[in-house]
């Protein structure tokens, strides 16, 4: 019971996680993270690695999405502008994975900077279009820019080498891609406890009147915009070295619904949400697929079926959770633990 | 010579546009009454083509019966869409109402490629296909056909939307909701006609499709062309939707014909941003000044 919890200080009235059983949920989730690796075998670790992964990108689109209002189809764009750069920084430049990373994630936030222009004279369903425009095209631009991407052929990246040890195998990019989530979520987390953030939620929900209580609602859709796209390049950088490959089919418009889909079923404006969305994505064509080679033995017709059921059951729970529970998995989480909380008195 | 191929260009681009113009349409009768985009508009095309391929190919209805039964099909189809999944959804915000469709658009997908398989299919074409000399130049006549069934088909449409009892309450609450409920429109009545006209025009173009490029799964790709065009011409015009087809189905034809490295994929996007920092309510849409 959390009745009769009073802080005497602002230090601990202002710390992230403020209730003793936040912290014990906290520490429970970080041993988790260490443990789970010395159990796990190598089909769940690269699970978990992609997870990872999406959950970076899913955050940097939740910025811009649920807590800036501004809708973008254009996250597969942004994944290929970080895979790419990164890519090609490391393949022609010789330049190791650790710095090739971050500059591809500032090149990403540049383009994002201007995809986000915009964004000056267009919102709602206008920007969405426009970003889906910007979509395309720079699908067509990696596509067809032979001397600089390879076209559509692949890029190939050289293993990622940290003190002489290749890193992209799944259990060591395994803490490569932890401490990058955790610092990411963290980041993220604190970012919305700040002036930046509150002016984002600001222009969210009513930008007129954010305007008219001074918030720069420009500029600050732009910093949301270069934030989101920062986020969004390191998790295509990441990608580009833990897959040691860059295609284009990794980048399509598919990945920027995938990614909506991510934040919409985890929850708008939450980065819990973001969280539990790319887990729910990323394992539920893993499930299926199991499934699937299960039944092989007494239903052999599964398998051709099985794209297509992935496919439905993605498009499914978009509809269901967007039917049901609008405000997505964190809402659902967010009810068990109110449900505890209090119990067994719950009023 | 080179007037020829231009006017090749010109009238496969002609052609290609209104089928763009028959898909944009739909998609402007839902935005109209609802102010939801719809993404799945290329799967209902997608499935106006299977089913067509499935009464005229599969079970062997001649083609005037099988036609008629694509259009019952594919109204039913909008209004099982439209009562199970946007109703719910009134009055809820945009990018919900956004996703909503993409789910639905990955659905229908998954439905058509479990019922009929991934591979394209061999249309029964009906219309007959074949050259002849037109100005001068040697023309296919389903494209010459396509140019006239969109355009006839699109004159009842705008007729219907200027003289019938629901085109004019469709307008109404495009206009303002709470004035038209006031004034006795049943919107859940509008909103339905409307996903069974964009399943029906879909279904249209879905069927001509089928008869000029055939049965497969490229058609999808269509539903994102229409971006372009229902922006230039308006997301809420009739008129727009006819003139922004035909506008992107000449530029990608001339761009097609008289450039290389498919530069006809990107052409219309690049014009769709132009555009929107133009004129972002498109050539004829209606104009909403907001100032910050």
């Amino acid at each position: 019971m959390e009745s009769g919890i009073f802080f005497s200080d602002y230090r601990s009235d202002m710390a992230l996680r403020r209730m003793p059983l936040q912290k014990v949920r906290t520490g429970l989730l970080l041993v988790g993270l260490v443990v789970f690796p010395l159990l796990a075998n190598p089909y769940w670790l690269n699970l978990a690695n992609q997870i990872a992964i999406a959950t970076i990108g899913a955050i940097g689109l939740n910025i811009l999405v649920g807590y800036t209002g501004q809708i973008s189809l254009g996250q597969g764009a942004f994944m290929a502008v970080g895979a790419y750069g990164s890519g090609l920084l490391t393949v022609r430049l010789d330049v190791p994975f650790y710095l090739s990373i971050p500059a591809a994630a500032v090149i990403t936030a540049v383009a994002g900077l201007v995809v986000g222009l915009p964004s000056l004279r267009l919102k709602g369903l206008y920007l969405a279009v426009a970003t889906l425009a910007a979509q395309q095209i720079v699908e067509f631009v990696v596509t067809h820019w032979d001397g600089l991407t390879g076209g559509t052929e692949a890029l190939v990246v050289p293993a990622p080498e940290l003190f002489g040890a290749r890193m992209n195998t799944d259990g060591r990019f395994y803490w490569i891609l932890v401490v990058v989530a955790l610092a990411v979520a963290l980041f993220a987390a604190n970012l919305f406890r700040s002036r930046v953030g509150r002016a984002w939620v600001a222009i969210r929900d009513q930008d007129i009147a954010a305007s008219a209580i001074g918030v720069n609602v420009f500029g600050y859709k732009l910093l949301a915009f270069a934030t989101s796209s920062f986020l969004v390049g390191l998790s295509g950088a990441l990608l580009a070295h833990y897959r040691s490959i860059v295609t284009w089919e990794r980048f399509t418009i598919e990945v920027s619904i995938s990614y909506l889909a991510m934040i919409i079923i985890g929850g708008l404006g939450t980065i819990s949400g973001s969280f539990f969305g790319a887990t729910l994505i990323v394992l539920l064509p893993a499930m299926i697929n199991t499934l699937g080679r299960s039944l092989q033995d007494t239903a052999p017709w599964a398998a051709t079926v099985l794209p297509y059921v992935q496919q439905g059951v993605f498009g499914l729970v978009i509809i269901l959770f967007l039917v049901l529970e609008p405000e997505g998995l964190a809402k659902l989480w967010r009810n068990v633990k109110d449900y505890f909380r209090v119990w067994p008195f719950s009023y | 010579m080179n007037s020829d191929v231009f006017l090749q260009l010109t009238v496969s681009g002609l052609s290609n546009g209104m089928v763009y113009a028959l898909v944009a349409v739909g998609f402007v009768v839902i935005f109209k009454a609802s102010d939801v985009i719809n993404f799945a508009q290329g799967e209902f095309l997608l499935f106006g083509a299977y089913l067509a391929f499935a009464f005229i190919g599969q079970f062997g209805f001649p083609w005037s019966v099988g036609v008629l039964a694509t259009l019952l099909g594919a109204a039913m189809i909008g209004l099982i869409v439209e009562r199970l999944v946007l109703r719910p959804l009134i009055g809820e915000p945009v990018i919900s109402m956004i996703m909503v469709t993409i789910g639905l658009s990955s659905l229908l997908r998954a439905v058509v490629n479990g019922i009929w398989g991934a591979r394209p299919k061999a249309f029964p074409n009906f219309i007959p296909s074949g050259e002849v000399e037109f100005l001068g130049a040697v023309v296919g006549i389903d494209r010459l056909l396509v140019i006239a069934i969109a355009a006839i088909l699109l004159t009842i449409l705008t007729l219907f939307f200027r003289h019938t009892r629901d085109g004019i309450a469709m307008r109404a609450i495009a206009d303002d909701q709470q004035a038209a409920l006031s004034m006795g429109i049943s919107i859940k009545r509008v909103l339905a006609v409307a996903w069974a006209m964009a399943a029906i025009t879909a279904a249209v173009a879905g069927i001509i499709l089928a008869n000029t490029v055939g049965v497969s799964h490229d058609i999808i790709f269509i539903g994102l062309r229409v971006f372009p065009v229902v922006i230039l011409g308006g997301l809420d015009s009739v008129p727009g939707a006819i003139v922004g087809g035909g506008v992107i189905g000449l530029l990608e034809s001339y761009t097609a014909g008289y450039t290389t490295s498919g530069l006809e994929l990107v052409v219309p996007y690049i014009v769709l941003i132009l555009v929107l920092m133009i004129r972002p309510y498109g050539l004829f849409g209606k104009e909403i000044i907001e100032r910050v």
